[in-house]
This record gives structure tokens, C-alpha cells and sequence, in this order.
């Protein structure tokens, strides 16, 4: 699986794309293929402010419920509305349709925290051998 | 994901290795490395309802129990009556310990009047081995045989067409809850009309070097009807649609079947079993909690352990929840006090914090029509 390569990723398998002070956020490829058909998303409302490494909203597939982790503090300015009635999204285009907020940031510093794609392929490679 | 430290590694069936290379995504499951998917929870799901899937379930244990008094010691720890099976006949059961509660759920098979074989949960084999042993005070062997035998489960309304193709065992005239010895692929077998999908279909048990032998045969025989491999994923929804009883989680060592809405394996006119008085004062007094069904009435999906409130109180715990792929209903089971268990009832399940409204429905969730 290829990983964009302009967007930044966490060890909890969220991914981040920036846009000058725009984050927009969502789950990997590798994220949703373990965690099988996506069946229902919660998301944030508009305007919550979401603090780097907590839990903001949840994934779940018919197995499993997966908690969604901010890769990056900002306030939130859009939601993914279509995902309430098409959480398949999630699974068919993890990396585009699939997303899940957008937000602005506050501190694009914190993203220095974050994983590149080479580094969260490997990441990745090193947890599935495990 | 983190890993489970100071845990023995865990353990495979023979099939191991075809899972992996089929693609299946594993997790451990009682201490088992065990398929959860292949295609897909709801695939294999609705494969199951609509036509026939194939499972593993390898990972069960066998007990065999022989000897002319068999029947008297698995009727003393057992709450129904093996007395009352024939010959090739099966029946579901509760191995109890001395207060009605549950050592393990089983399936008690009569090969002969003095050789049983029994089938229990994987994570509660060597526990349910040594309460044999313990209550054994009878002319019977107990024989711990779960490295004898592996078990696979072709389950569905194609099952029976697609098993006929495989053996000249009269499947189609076999019974409900009866089973036969007999070459199943060209491997000596028991064949049993069991199953834990509420669906039709068959378990097998074979010696573990054929067992990937018999895998691919039946996935062979069941091309032209779109067979799929199906893991513990669609197991678990299948069996919880149709609220069939999960150990540790509906039933556990402090739960009696009548609380479990199991009340049909008891059979109090047994004079003697384990467990026997307290499920006499239980019948005789009613229970004061059970496993009661519900289905979310609002956006939210319950799952295991959350909690149940009842008029802004907490009244119980959720002991099995999913999404219900054949019902487009988020469904699960709890336990509840029974001055709460009155069907169509207002609950509030706490999800995440917040309290998403529930209303409790009868069990089963789904029962197959019977042709």
C-alpha cells in the first residue's frame, strides 16, 4: 500500500494533511483494514477544540469500536457529514473520501511529532510481523 | 494493540497456516491465534444466511468419557439428562458447578451407552477435564481428547447440499442435534447436524493431520454455491442474532441457566446434580436478574461491558452487542434485574459517556424459516 507522501501519520494510524493553518485529518488504509467494514463514525461538532494525542470521536466496523486520536491541536471547522449515511467511505477511500475533519490549527510545530510516510510504512510493516 | 505481556504464546490449529494464506486477519481469542475475517464480517455473515459458509473451529475441545456408568457422572455435573439420549443422539447442556453456575456450556454426543463425546469451549477444555475428574465417582474414564480431534463447521441453507457431495452418510435424513460416524472427504469422521449460527449445517470432527484435506474439500464441493471461509467475526453476529449464549459473556461460573433464559437444560427431576438446589429454590422462587434482548432506538452501537440504566439508574451490563448484519439493527444482550426485564421497555445504554436510548425486544433476535 502506498502512503501519500505529502501527508504526515501517527502510531495510532490517523493521517494529517496540511494546508498553511488547515489540517485535514482521517484514519490509514492500514486503520481501516484492520478494523474491517466501517459501520458507524462519530465525529466532533463544528468548533470543538481538539487537543494533540486525545480521543476525539470513534471508528467502529461490527467487531470492533477504534477510538480516533488528534494528531494535532486545532479547532474543528468541517465535518465529514457524508460518513453518518456512507461510513463505507472509510474503507473504499481511506485517504481521500474517507476523511473525517478538517480543522485549524494552532501550533503546525506539533506536527514535527508526526511520522512521514517512509517512517509509517515501516511502522506499520514492523507491527504486522509482530 | 498493545501486546499482552507475560502471556504464553498463542495457540494455532493445524489450519494455521491456510488462514494466513488465504488472507485471513487474526486475533487471539481465549488464547488462540484464531480467524476473525477473510472477505469480510458481513460477507461471510450473509454468506451464512443466504447460502453456506465454511469455519474453523478447531480450537474446541473434546472430552471422552467411557465406561459402563458414563451416563451417571455426566448427568451428576450436567443439567440436563444424558439418561435420556439414544445412540447417535446430541444434546446441548450445562456442566455446572455447586451453585447452578456455569463451569462451561457443552454438547453432550451418545456414541454408546458407555462412550460419550463431549464438546466444549477452547478456553475452558482443561477446566471442564479436571471437574470430570474431580466428580468422578463412577465406573468411567474421562479421557482429555482435544489433540485428537479437529472441528470444522459448514453452516448455512446450502450446507446440506454442499456436505451430501462429500459423503455417503444420509445427511439429508439426519436430525436436528443427531450425528453419524462415517468417511467424510475420504477421512473417518463424526458428522453431527449441530451448529452455532441459527442456521442448518453440519460439525465435523476428524483427526487433526486431515483436517486441511477436508478444508479444501468442502471449499471445492462448495464453489458452485459461493461457499466462504467465515471467521469468529461473522461466528460471533451470527450466533448473537439468533441469542445463542456466549461463555463469559451471557453465561459465566456465577450465572444458573434459568438466569440465562436457559431453562429448558435444567432438568430438576433429575434426584441429584451439582447445582441442583439452587436452581430448585430459583425455579421455585423465580430468578432475580436475566438475559434480556434489546435493540438501539438511537445512532449508537452497544458492545460488551457497557453499561444498562434504567430510568437514569444503573441497572445492568451489556454482556453482547454488535451491529445485526441481517437484521440492519444494532442489537445486543444484557443482564437485567427482572423487575426491569419487561419487554418494549425504555433503556438507556452509556456509550462513551453518553446515554443512547435502547428498548428491550424478544429473543431470538432472528430464527430461520424452516422449510
Amino acid at each position: 500500500m502506498d502512503y501519500p507522501i505529502d501527508y504526515l501519520y501517527t502510531q495510532e494510524h490517523e493521517w494529517v494533511k496540511l494546508d498553511q493553518d488547515t489540517a485535514t485529518v482521517g484514519i490509514t488504509h492500514h486503520a481501516q483494514d484492520q478494523l474491517g467494514d466501517v459501520v458507524f463514525v462519530e465525529l466532533p461538532e463544528v468548533g470543538t477544540k481538539l487537543q494533540a494525542g486525545n480521543p476525539f470521536g470513534a471508528v467502529e466496523s461490527v467487531k470492533a469500536v477504534s477510538d480516533i486520536y488528534a494528531p494535532i491541536s486545532g479547532d474543528v471547522t468541517e465535518v465529514n457529514e457524508s460518513l453518518l449515511d456512507a461510513p463505507e467511505k472509510i474503507n473504499d477511500d481511506p485517504h481521500a473520501k474517507g476523511w473525517l475533519v478538517r480543522m485549524t490549527v494552532f501550533d503546525r510545530g506539533e506536527a514535527g511529532q508526526l511520522l512521514d510516510a517512509a517512517k509509517y510504512a515501516e511502522y506499520v510493516a514492523a507491527e504486522t510481523e509482530g | 494493540m498493545a501486546e499482552t505481556s507475560g502471556q504464553s504464546k498463542p495457540r494455532r490449529t493445524a489450519l494455521h497456516q491456510v488462514h494466513r494464506e488465504m488472507g485471513a486477519r487474526m486475533i487471539d481469542f481465549g488464547g488462540w491465534d484464531m480467524p476473525v475475517s477473510y472477505s469480510g464480517i458481513v460477507a461471510e455473515h450473509n454468506a451464512v444466511r443466504s447460502g453456506v459458509g465454511l469455519f474453523d473451529v478447531s480450537h474446541m475441545g473434546e472430552i471422552e468419557i467411557s465406561g459402563p456408568q458414563s451416563v451417571d457422572l455426566i448427568d451428576s455435573v450436567c443439567s440436563n439428562r444424558a439418561a435420556s439420549l439414544r445412540n447417535g443422539q446430541a444434546q446441548y447442556s450445562g456442566l455446572l458447578n455447586p451453585h447452578g453456575g456455569f463451569v462451561d456450556d457443552l454438547l453432550v454426543h451418545r456414541i454408546s451407552s458407555d462412550h460419550f463425546f463431549l464438546c466444549v469451549n477452547a478456553s475452558n477444555q482443561e477446566k471442564d477435564y479436571a471437574w470430570f475428574v474431580r466428580n468422578n465417582a463412577f465406573e468411567a474414564e474421562v479421557r482429555f481428547a482435544s489433540a485428537d480431534y479437529d472441528q470444522l463447521a459448514i453452516q448455512g441453507p446450502r450446507a446440506l447440499a454442499v456436505a451430501t457431495r462429500l459423503t455417503h452418510l444420509d445427511l439429508a435424513g439426519m436430525r436436528y442435534y443427531w450425528f453419524a460416524h462415517g468417511e467424510f472427504a475420504g477421512v473417518p469422521a463424526i458428522v453431527a447436524r449441530t451448529g452455532y449460527t441459527g442456521e442448518d449445517g453440519f460439525e465435523i470432527y476428524m483427526p487433526p493431520a486431515d483436517s486441511e484435506r477436508v478444508w479444501s474439500a468442502i471449499l471445492d464441493a462448495g464453489a458452485r454455491d459461493s461457499i466462504l471461509p467465515c471467521g469468529l467475526g461473522a461466528r460471533n453476529t451470527l450466533r448473537l442474532e439468533a441469542a445463542m449464549s456466549l461463555y463469559g459473556h451471557e453465561i459465566d461460573a456465577s450465572t444458573t441457566p434459568y438466569e440465562a433464559g436457559l431453562g429448558w437444560i435444567v432438568r430438576l427431576q433429575k434426584p441429584s446434580f451439582c447445582g441442583r438446589e439452587v436452581l430448585v429454590k430459583q425455579k421455585t422462587e423465580g430468578v432475580r436478574r436475566k438475559i434480556v434482548g434489546f435493540e438501539m432506538k438511537a445512532r449508537g452501537i452497544a458492545r460488551d461491558g457497557y453499561r444498562v440504566f434504567v430510568d437514569g439508574t444503573a441497572a445492568g451490563k451489556v454482556t453482547s452487542a454488535s451491529p445485526a448484519p441481517s437484521l440492519g439493527k444494532n442489537i445486543g444482550l444484557c443482564m437485567l434485574p427482572v423487575q426491569y426485564a419487561r419487554l418494549g421497555r425504555r433503556v438507556d445504554i452509556e456509550i462513551r459517556g453518553r446515554m443512547v436510548a435502547a428498548q428491550t425486544v424478544p429473543i431470538p433476535f432472528y430464527k430461520r424459516t424452516r422449510p
